[in-house]
């Protein structure tokens, strides 16, 4: 699905990332953990296509083409998804309309009619009973005024109405209640598919727990120091990152 | 509102698309205005003695009046005497009985602008009462409205048919000499809406104008009187679009509302006349005077607007707060891109008791437009108990553009309570890139978040008018955001 070869990045002239390899297959979550400033957000945003990051060497690869290449609008319609850590406020517009035409511009590039509002409105209410999300959600304006959670959530119901195939998910459990983390990470279980891989940024192991990963990457100063299983992370909430630090000097 | 990504395709590659010109013969005058300019204009639409003298009082006093230079808009000046004062569509001398009889050339311009008058009309059930040039030239549903008592007919035609409605109100809310521009419309007014309802009548539809202007070097100069009896309730849209021209045209309307006691007026506005190209070369001068007066107790007038057009806009649509509990409004979204230069707002003018009045105010500019707000909220000594409250917000899309407010308050009673807000804002590239990512086009995106900025306003305007005047918004945008 994703295969990132040598990525070097830098923001504003700084190098941030400095040499990620980095595979993922088809159906599998991968976790990204690493300390402050590691440069795990900027990854999911070079992902992204995000402006202001400039790839300085190495490719990235997604379903056998160019990633890099694309503008942020391509790679969503290829299916590139970030969940955001701060989703954005976009006041007077409607969720509904927003995720109308998101889901219709994406459906465009498939080559598949635009759903109508009857049609757009069975399948949202569909996905908001699976995601066990209230309609009122819908009905407000893009973010404007939303709790952390309620943001969170809108993010998991975009997801799941997109259908991505690479979902990128920026630290999307922070300044979460418990509740919340649930309802986030239960929301990503039921999107886990064969044909659908994760990347999954976090500071913290918490949210593993929910959303149990196939492979765990530590990134630090803008590589990546160790790859395990899942029992990566438990060592990591343990032990802290320190450790890592001085092995890899 | 509708979700209108779907048709920004079809329209994001053309040009100004009102921008043809209608090959019909016009009966005009040459270039120049004196006295006999304004006899001529008087005797070819048959005006009664009391008009003609009315006009010519008003282009005397115009002779003594100096354009005004306050305004932030900076123009070449306007020779006056190179701009031909009247001009009739020759067709018309007969007058068309019905559609069919209308030229076919005309219809087929209305056709290319969207406006198929005989099936789109009938649809919308609203009735049109089209000018072109300077002479209504179709009027549909009338005998609907004449059911309901209403009066909706040309200007020219009600001073004929009820001079006694024209000459109690005609000047009674913008006077001869309020300003430089209303004089010179009052002396050369060539046509324009009259509308009547009478006591208690609910207009039974919206009514709706299209202007357009056409012929070169053309003065535009309509003239729209609305009088709502007590009781009585209408909603009135006036669009407008014009043809690409190099010169640039004049227009200097002048629009008096007036309402009784417990009568509303909904006056609704999509300005889209030719902006100019993008070093501002042509475009319209829009200098136009709009003003309701709410006359009676507990009447409202709600002006809203979307000005997206013209390349000099100076307008501030106005309501005089008489009768006690009167109620004003005033949503405007105007936008300015390219060279465009807007200096637009309102006035408030609380008169009556426990008036209250509301001004919601969305600039945007882009390119190198320049936007100003200017509005005056004044509170005369015997408004006890006025009310206003002021929100003025303005977008910048670039960093070559501008906006500015400029709010007036003037209390005159203590026990007046004004809000005022104001903001001024840039699409962020977080708001970009998030809806970017969610796969929505770049300039589907900005559309986006202007149709959010300017949703306040747009739910104000009649439902097919929102969604023609979220269209406006985005053609009018078209190449504004990289």
């Amino acid at each position: 699905m994703l295969q990132v070869n040598n990525l070097h990045a830098s923001v504003e002239g700084k190098a941030i990332l400095q040499g990620i390899d980095l595979t993922i297959p088809a159906g599998e979550v991968h976790a990204i953990m690493g300390p402050n400033g590691s440069g795990k957000s900027t990854l999911a945003h070079v992902l992204a296509g995000r402006e202001g990051y400039d790839v300085t060497e190495g490719t990235v690869t997604y379903k056998g083409e160019d990633l890099l290449g694309l503008a942020p609008e391509e790679r969503a319609r290829e299916g590139v998804f970030l969940a955001f850590q701060y989703p954005v406020e976009i006041p007077g517009v409607s969720n509904k309309l927003f995720l109308k035409t998101a889901v219709n511009a994406i459906r465009k590039h498939r080559g598949e009619e635009p759903l109508d509002a009857y049609e757009f409105l069975t399948k949202l209410r569909a996905i908001l009973a699976e995601l066990g999300m209230e309609e009122k959600l819908v009905s407000r304006e893009l973010n404007t005024g939303f709790s952390g959670g309620e943001k969170k959530r809108n993010e998991m119901l975009q997801m799941a109405l997109l259908e991505p195939s690479l979902a990128v998910m920026d630290e999307t459990d922070s300044g979460l209640d418990i509740d919340a983390l649930r309802a986030v990470a239960d929301g990503v279980n039921k999107l886990r598919a064969h044909d659908r891989s994760f990347l999954v940024v976090t500071h913290y192991q918490r949210l593993l727990e929910y959303v149990v990963p196939d492979v765990v990457h530590v990134l630090m100063d803008g590589r990546i120091v160790r790859s395990g299983g899942h029992e990566l992370a438990l060592e990591l909430e343990e032990r802290g990152y320190d450790w890592l630090r001085e092995e890899a000097n | 509102m509708s979700s209108s990504t779907e048709t920004i395709q079809e329209i994001a590659d053309q040009a100004y698309s009102a921008g043809f010109v209608t090959d019909i013969e016009s009966e005009q005058l040459p270039p120049g205005l004196n006295e006999d300019t304004v006899r001529f204009i008087s005797a070819k639409k048959k005006e009664p003695e009391w008009l003609l003298e009315w006009r010519l009082d008003a282009y005397q006093k115009w002779l003594g009046m100096v354009e005004p230079t306050w305004a932030h808009v900076r123009y070449p000046t306007i020779d006056y005497q190179d701009i031909i004062y009247f001009s009739a569509p020759k067709s018309n001398a007969d007058g068309p009985k019905s559609l069919d009889e209308v030229d076919p050339e005309l219809l087929a311009t209305y056709e290319k602008l969207g406006i198929p008058l005989h099936e789109r009309a009938a649809l919308a059930g609203v009735a049109v009462d089209a000018v072109f040039d300077s002479v209504s030239v179709a009027t549909t549903f009338k005998d609907r409205l004449s059911d309901a008592g209403v009066i909706f007919c040309s200007f020219s035609e009600a001073v004929t048919e009820h001079p006694e409605l024209v000459k109690k109100y005609l000047g009674s809310v913008v006077p001869v000499t309020d300003n430089y521009f209303a004089a010179l419309n009052s002396a050369v007014f060539s046509d324009g809406s009259f509308v009547y309802i009478p006591k208690g009548v609910r207009c039974p539809m919206e009514l709706s104008t299209y202007f357009r202007i056409n012929a070169a070097k053309t003065g535009q100069f309509e003239r729209t009187l609305i009088i709502a009896e007590e009781g009585s309730h209408v909603s009135y849209l006036e669009g407008c679009t014009a043809p690409m021209r190099d010169e640039n045209q004049l227009h200097a309307a002048i629009v008096e509302l007036v309402a009784f006691d417990n009568a509303e007026i909904k006056y609704s506005t999509v300005q889209n006349w030719y902006p100019g190209d993008e070093d501002g070369k042509g475009g319209i001068y829009n200098f136009v005077t709009k003003r309701g007066k709410c006359a009676g107790h507990h009447s409202k007038i709600s002006w809203t607007q979307v000005e997206t057009g013209s390349a000099i806009t100076w307008k501030y649509p106005s309501c005089i707060l008489q009768g006690d509990h009167s109620v004003g409004e005033f949503y405007s979204v105007a936008l300015s891109n390219n060279m465009q230069q807007a200096d637009t707002g309102t006035k408030m003018i609380h008169v009556g008791k426990n008036t209250s009045s509301t001004i919601v105010s969305k600039g945007i500019s882009a390119g190198k437009g320049i936007q100003t707000y200017r509005g005056l909220v004044k509170i005369m000594k015997s408004a006890e108990g006025a009310r206003n409250y002021t929100q003025c917000d303005s977008l910048l899309l670039g960093d070559q553009c501008r906006a500015d407010t400029v709010p007036y308050v003037e209390i005159r009673n203590n026990t007046a309570q004004l809000e005022h807000e104001a903001s001024t804002s840039k699409i962020s590239d977080d708001q970009l890139f998030y809806l970017t990512q969610r796969g929505i086009d770049p300039e589907d995106a900005v559309n986006l978040i202007i149709n959010g900025f300017c949703k306040a306003v747009f739910k104000e305007l009649p439902m097919e008018f929102a969604v023609e005047a979220q269209k406006l918004l985005e053609v009018s945008l078209e190449g504004a955001v990289g």
